[in-house]
């Protein structure tokens, strides 16, 4: 499809969706849903803080576009976009009647006040897709344009609901945003509002009655359990306390049990915006990681299917690369690491790394990230894959704050890392391979401090191509480059549950799941 | 009777502790603030870490928001000042004053430990009297067999066995939280529904204080039990139970009273791991979540007004002494 045509798709797309998200039979409207948050979010406002249960319960409050499980945007508060033939203006048409949750209206001039002022000033991701805006304007209350300073490929990707939430103007203009005292009120115009945050113990949400989708949303409630404790929160939803649970909301080992639970479905879908991908971090600045011997050896030495089904319990598919096989541009192609113990050695051997008397040929530092039992269990794995060819892992625990600070000031030997993959290279992927992003104290940068030339150029010129199938070419090459030199050991794309009551419909309808707006859920 | 003497003397001691109070509470302020920012990593590196997405101009503004890019000395004499003025500060990752996270959270926390605390002494004093009274018989060693496994079972562990059995498997109570959610009930509903999400995280709290209470008392009794002034109440003929309420137990329960003070403070202790398992909205997870994220505001807060909490229980426990042994306040041995 060329871009004309996408064009044409998305305003055929946009106009089908008034008569499309109308109430279908047997959709009814009423009821509550019960749900899980964890870690207890600090504040509910998505553009000041972004942790993952601030997203899925900000998602709700706050909305922007959506995207299919294709990764294709799908309407949101946008009804309709066009983009001009060089690629540099998008013109959005928003839907009519968008309220905030005070009651006022919602206008463009909101969407260029979120997008150019609040969210280059206190989102970093947004910070980084809308520093590439050269001018965004108002024409009328129903039209924003955005004037791009060069073409960037995958801009329509930059407003899904974590990245772009749209907040009131008439609210932070002018005021200090981050200690804004209607903060605690967290005004957007999703189909729920914020009723209730009693700290420790749950938020409640209630239906936003001006909500502009006819019907919408069907549930009267959500209830968002703040539940510390994992044991804790699988009883819960056993026992139908609560009617959904995502992300790391159950262990991995608790998923087998709740397939066979009747009353409960379990899917791995709406996660594909996200495409969490997982590697084995190696600090390529210290021998021997530095040797690219070495890090071949290491994507040899461990056996990634067993770790798929011991440690994820089959949650979890081997990685081949750096890019998800759940996103666009991924490769299949590129050379695989089979599990092989002898090539692993050999490689070992040849870049005289090799055994002592007692059989031992390294002793390297493994941080275990501090993100749950899944982690410290994969540490294991590793420890004993490491030492069926000689290398002592030694497994070092920190919490968070730790491991933010040794893995971000380059002070670690290995690590395991997990980024998500946000729908387009040039969004989730290039930030870990690229030089220009080797940034001492920056967590989630090219913190392994891989650095190729040819790796930067392609990524570069594959985030300003328009034509699809040349990106594919770049990003293929990139794949391949990545692969052969392997920066990091990727291991394994999660795939997170997605656990509820089957009374419960459309929980998950995008690639964005559980972040969702939540407007088309129904209870039957 | 206390004397009049003994009351003086009581509110001289009293005085002295109050002024020791106040010098020990700053070094606990400094050793406090020291030691928070020994742990690596702060709170905007743990908000980066936890957005999955950070740049140089987040670190560096959330850094100042929070004041941490001035020298640790500068920081060190600004918290010290605010605790001198009684203000504990704002957490600028939960946006709020520091002050009203505590008292938001400290009823239930104080619900939790304050009934555990007392049901523990009150139950676990009781059978270690009967035990000691008597020693040797089958009762004995069944409430010794019975604290032994108490003291052994880990209270996380207890936890979620009670919610196993009486939520999951008979459905009799809910298996968390404070109160249920979402309804109307009236104030006399509300307490029996509050009393009901009570009885599984108070009866995991208790079961290690009690278990220790009745060891203590079942000893103390025994090693009292053999004393002379027993023996000379027997010879003056007193009755058994007047022997027990009035020269007995008494004295037993001095070693326990030391105990018992000591722990209370430790009670908060047991109670992260209570309000974590139960999802229980208080202090305790307040600490634990606020340790994660390395809130220092919060930490330091929570950290203030609980060694307060220990020192006057200390005192408090000094001056209990002096009510159930006379001798404390004249200074006899």
């Amino acid at each position: 499809m060329n871009r004309r045509e996408f064009t044409q798709a998305m305003l055929a797309a946009g106009a089908a969706i008034p008569f499309g998200i109308t109430r279908a039979a047997g959709q009814t409207r009423g009821g509550t849903l019960n749900t899980i948050i964890q870690p207890e979010p600090p504040l509910l406002v998505t553009a000041f803080n972004q942790q993952q249960p601030t997203l899925t319960l900000g998602g709700k409050i706050y909305e922007n576009l959506k995207y299919g499980a294709d990764l294709k945007p799908m309407p949101g508060m946008a009804q309709s976009w066009e983009i001009s033939p060089d690629g540099l203006t998008y013109t959005f048409k928003l839907f009519p009647n968008i309220t905030f949750h005070d009651g006022k209206p919602m206008t463009s001039a909101d969407v260029v006040f979120s997008c150019m002022k609040v969210l280059t000033e206190t989102h970093p991701r947004a910070r980084q897709n809308f520093a590439r805006v050269a001018s965004a304007e108002a024409p009328d209350p129903l039209t924003v344009v955005f004037k791009l300073k060069q073409p960037f490929a995958p801009f329509l990707g930059c407003f899904d609901c974590t990245s772009a939430p749209i907040v009131p103007k008439h609210i932070y203009e002018g005021t200090d945003y981050r200690k804004n005292p209607l903060n605690d009120k967290a005004i957007g115009t999703g189909p729920f509002k914020l009723k209730e945050w009693v700290r420790g113990s749950h938020v409640h949400l209630v239906r936003h009655e001006g909500y502009y989708l006819k019907d919408q949303p069907y549930l009267d409630e959500i209830i968002y359990r703040i539940i510390p404790d994992s044991a804790s929160r699988a009883l819960a939803l056993e026992n139908g306390t609560v009617q959904l649970a995502q992300w790391t909301d159950v262990e991995f080992f608790d998923v087998q049990r709740f397939k066979a639970q009747k009353n409960l479905e379990v899917t791995t879908k709406g996660y594909e915006y996200f495409a969490p991908h997982q590697w084995l971090e190696m600090n390529n600045r210290i021998a021997p990681m530095n040797d690219k011997r070495f890090r071949q050896a290491v994507m040899h030495l461990i056996d990634r299917d067993a770790l798929a089904k011991r440690v994820y319990f089959g949650s979890a598919k081997v990685a081949t690369g750096p890019i998800s096989s759940k996103t666009k541009f991924y490769d299949g192609k590129v050379k695989r690491y089979d599990y092989s113990i002898d090539k692993a050695k050999a490689l070992l051997d040849e870049m005289g790394l090799k055994p002592d008397t007692n059989g031992k040929r390294a002793e390297i530092k493994y941080i275990v990230p501090p993100y749950g039992e899944s982690y410290q269990r994969a540490g294991e794995f590793f420890r004993q894959s490491f030492a069926r060819v000689g290398i002592d892992l030694v497994l070092v625990g920190t919490d968070m704050a730790g491991w933010a600070e040794k893995v971000g000031n380059w002070d670690y030997e290995m690590t395991q890392n997990l980024l998500y993959q946000l729908g387009d290279p040039a969004l989730g992927v290039s930030r870990t391979y690229v030089s220009s992003n080797i940034k001492k104290g920056i967590l989630f940068s090219n913190t392994e401090g891989y650095s190729n030339p040819e790796v930067d150029r392609l990524f570069d010129e594959a985030a300003v191509t328009l034509d699809e199938a040349k990106r594919l070419e770049l990003y293929s090459k990139v794949q391949q480059i990545l692969v052969e030199d392997v920066p990091v050991a990727w291991t394994l794309e999660l795939e997170y549950p997605i656990i509820y009551d089957k009374a419960f419909k459309n929980i998950v309808s995008t690639g964005i799941g559980s972040h969702e707006t939540f407007g088309s859920v129904y209870k039957s | 009777m206390i004397r009049l003497g003994s009351a003086a003397t009581i509110g001289l001691m009293a005085l002295s502790r109050i002024v020791q109070l106040v010098a020990v509470i700053l070094v606990i302020a400094t050793f406090n603030f020291v030691l928070v920012r020994a742990a690596p990593g702060d709170p905007a590196q743990v908000m980066a870490g936890q957005s999955g997405a950070s740049d140089p101009k987040l670190l560096e503004d959330l850094r100042k928001e929070y004041g941490l890019d001035k020298p640790y000395a500068v920081q060190l004499a600004s918290y010290l000042g605010r605790v001198v003025r009684l203000d504990l500060g704002y957490s600028y990752r939960q946006r709020r004053a520091v002050v009203d996270l505590i008292l938001e959270r400290l009823p239930a926390t104080l619900l939790l430990t304050v009934t555990a605390f007392c049901l523990a002494l009150l139950i676990g004093t009781t059978l270690g009297a009967l035990a000691g009274l008597a020693a040797g018989s089958v009762l004995d060693t069944v409430f010794t067999v019975l604290s032994l496994v108490l003291y052994a079972t880990p209270v996380f562990w207890l936890g979620l066995m009670l919610v196993l059995v009486f939520s999951v498997t008979l459905g009799w109570l809910p298996p968390f939280g404070y109160e249920t959610i979402n309804v109307k009930l009236s104030p006399l509903e509300h307490a029996l529904d509050i009393a009901k999400h009570m009885i599984m995280p108070v009866t995991s709290l208790a079961a290690i204080y009690l278990a220790i209470y009745a060891r203590l008392m079942r000893s103390s009794i025994i090693e009292v039990a053999q004393q002379d002034f027993i023996k000379t109440a027997r010879a003056k003929g007193l009755s058994g139970p007047s022997i027990v309420v009035g020269h007995m137990l008494r004295n037993a329960l001095v070693p326990v009273v030391t105990v018992a003070g000591m722990q209370a403070g430790a009670l908060v202790g047991g109670a992260v791991v209570i309000e974590t398992v139960f999802a229980w909205p208080g202090l305790g997870r307040l600490t634990f979540d606020a340790l994660l994220q390395r809130d220092y505001p919060v930490l330091l807060g929570i950290f203030l007004i609980l060694s307060i909490v220990v020192i006057v229980l200390n005192l408090l426990t000094d001056l209990i002494y002096r009510l159930i042994d006379p001798r404390m306040t004249t200074g006899a041995a």
